[in-house]
């Protein structure tokens, strides 16, 4: 038999579970999609512009590894006036072609093999197995419903032990849409001192936060030495495609990044960098009203899930909600597939984010409002579907 | 944020929205949104509720110019006095007092060219304090009122994405 070529490490990563879920429906080219982890908004127009008079202008070599000084400036500077932490933009901040890469290198760089890094979940796709190609082991700490899924200081010390090294956060949510208080995140921030741990946080929906204020970690007292944030413009700005991101952190680790970034990706695309430069100067205004047509939205499906007997809880950022469907007595699974399959409705099974999101599902509402209230209908025509059947079992 | 900016901006965009569902999209009790449009109705926030029309789809549709005038103003009285006297006339779209070579800039429908001119001509450039006019006929309309008369664009997206 031909032996596979294929090493021990990658083929221990299952595929992702929304792979298949993707497969099923792209096969349904008219269902209507609450799946999409991306904005429904075309990029603005001014930030498009950018990117063609880039272009125009001769903008398409190389750039600095670590991206272009303009926009580390501007990076800059958005930080110190939102958060009010200064970053340095020769040291302290690297431009990535967005956070996954982010997540990628900095994994890379704080990781010897074996050491394990603490997990919040349910979280992104890509968490655990970046971790795992970097020859660490992931730690999943559950954040649950009953803690409005934040995670907490406790939950994360249980898991703690001599090889851990980082805790890696996602504030707000995806998936659930959970924001944390600054004393929440006080509290893991006392846990990392404590025992010496790196904080990996990746605050890539922190402009679409809802109810009360964003808190970027290392604005935390003592924080910014011991955190690395991640963000980008793929959520703020409409820019996902575009694929442009950054980590800003202190200089020892930021330089061990740039240096796998600079041997790997070389740097990110220019005219994506150039637009993230027009993006921060002049991107405020549409992003509010981009900010405020999710939060009308977050308010219909909310609302919307609940009347239909979907308990739905109120997650205050991102956009996505993560209502349980524990009362159908369905897996996450069989409701989703049934759903589309069914109903023409995409959503995605909250289990695909990890273990504790089983009975749950992801919603995205990243889509227009009449897709909202169409899908909302299809669910409570399935809901009434699935009573019907279990009734008639019973009987 | 404000409850009455939010409502503004929702109804902006969608005049025909029943009260129920704007009360679903701010959070708020049917009775809280109505109370809000009756005093935005009130106090003149909210003046009239609008339809965009492409014209030109439709057959008989409409001429547009716009007509740039100067004035020279009275001693007793301003550009308020001519304004308003010329805003009566049913043709005159809008009138904006504005910067630069001109004064005052009018927008006018009429049902042909002929018709627009001849209203210009007899009805505006007429008029005392009117010392000169401009006349623009507009030949397409590609964005109205920050409504594009064409079809919008999507995000090109897949169907399912972590």
């Amino acid at each position: 038999m031909k032996r596979t070529r294929i090493s021990d490490l990658v083929q221990s990563v299952p595929p992702s579970g929304i792979r298949r879920f993707f497969d099923l429906a792209n096969q349904l080219p008219d269902a209507i999609s609450l799946g999409v982890g991306e904005p429904d908004f075309v990029t603005p127009w001014h930030i498009r512009e950018a990117c063609i008079h880039a272009l125009e202008t001769g903008y398409t070599s190389y750039t600095t590894n670590q991206g272009l000084p303009e926009l580390r400036g501007e990076i800059s500077n958005a930080f110190h006036r939102d958060y009010s932490v200064d970053y340095d933009l020769n040291d302290e901040i690297l431009v990535t072609t967005g956070v996954s890469e982010g997540i990628d290198l900095v994994v890379r760089s704080i990781l010897n093999r074996g050491d394990e890094v603490i997990i919040a979940e349910p979280c992104y796709v890509s968490y655990k197995p970046t971790v795992v190609f970097a020859g660490g082991s992931p730690v999943t700490v559950a954040a649950k419903l009953e803690d409005d899924f934040r995670v907490t200081a406790d939950h994360i010390l249980e898991k703690i032990t001599d090889k851990t090294r980082a805790i890696m956060i996602n504030y707000p949510n995806n998936p659930t849409g959970a924001t944390m208080t600054r004393k929440d995140l006080e509290e893991i921030a006392d846990v990392a001192i404590n025992h010496d741990l790196l904080i990996i946080s990746d605050e890539i929906y922190d402009k679409l936060t809802y109810d009360g204020k964003h808190t970027c970690f290392a604005s935390l007292n003592g924080m910014k030495e011991n955190t690395i944030v991640f963000n980008g413009f793929s959520k703020s700005h409409a820019m996902t495609g575009l694929r442009v991101g950054y980590a800003l952190g202190n200089s020892e680790i930021i330089s061990a990044m740039t240096k796998i970034h600079q041997y790997t990706m070389l740097c990110a695309p220019i005219t994506s960098q150039m637009a993230a430069i027009d993006a921060l100067r002049n991107g405020d205004v549409e992003m509010g009203k981009m900010m405020r047509e999710y939060d009308r939205r977050r308010h219909l499906i909310i609302n919307g899930l609940n009347n239909i007997g979907l308990n739905c809880f109120w997650g205050k950022g991102a956009f996505y909600v993560f209502p349980s469907i524990a009362s159908t007595g369905l897996t996450s699974k069989e409701f989703a597939e049934r759903l589309l399959l069914e109903k023409g409705v995409a959503v995605v099974p909250g289990d695909v984010f990890g273990d504790s999101g089983a009975g749950f599902l992801r919603c995205s509402y990243a889509t227009s409002r009449d897709d909202i209230k169409e899908a909302l209908q299809r669910m409570e025509e399935f809901l009434a579907q699935i009573k019907h059947t279990v009734q008639y079992n019973v009987v | 944020m404000d409850l009455a900016l939010n409502v503004l901006e929702i109804i902006e965009n969608d005049p025909k929205i029943g009260i129920s569902e704007i009360a679903s999209l701010t959070g708020s009790l049917d009775e809280e949104i109505q109370d809000c449009i009756n005093k935005l109705e009130m106090s003149g926030i909210i003046r009239k509720y609008k339809t965009v029309i492409d014209w030109d789809k439709v057959s008989g549709g409409f001429i547009y110019a716009i007509i740039e005038i100067k004035i020279s103003l009275e001693r007793e009285t301003g550009y308020r006095v001519i304004a308003d006297r010329i805003s009566k006339f049913q043709e005159v779209r809008s009138v904006r007092l504005i910067s630069g070579d001109h004064d005052v800039s009018l927008t006018v429908r009429g049902k042909s060219m002929k018709e627009v001119a001849f209203f210009v001509a007899e009805k505006i450039a007429t008029l005392p304090q009117v010392r000169s006019t401009a006349t623009h006929f507009v030949l397409k309309t590609y964005k109205e009122d920050g409504v594009l008369l064409r079809e919008p664009e999507h995000a090109h997206r897949l169907s399912i994405v972590p």
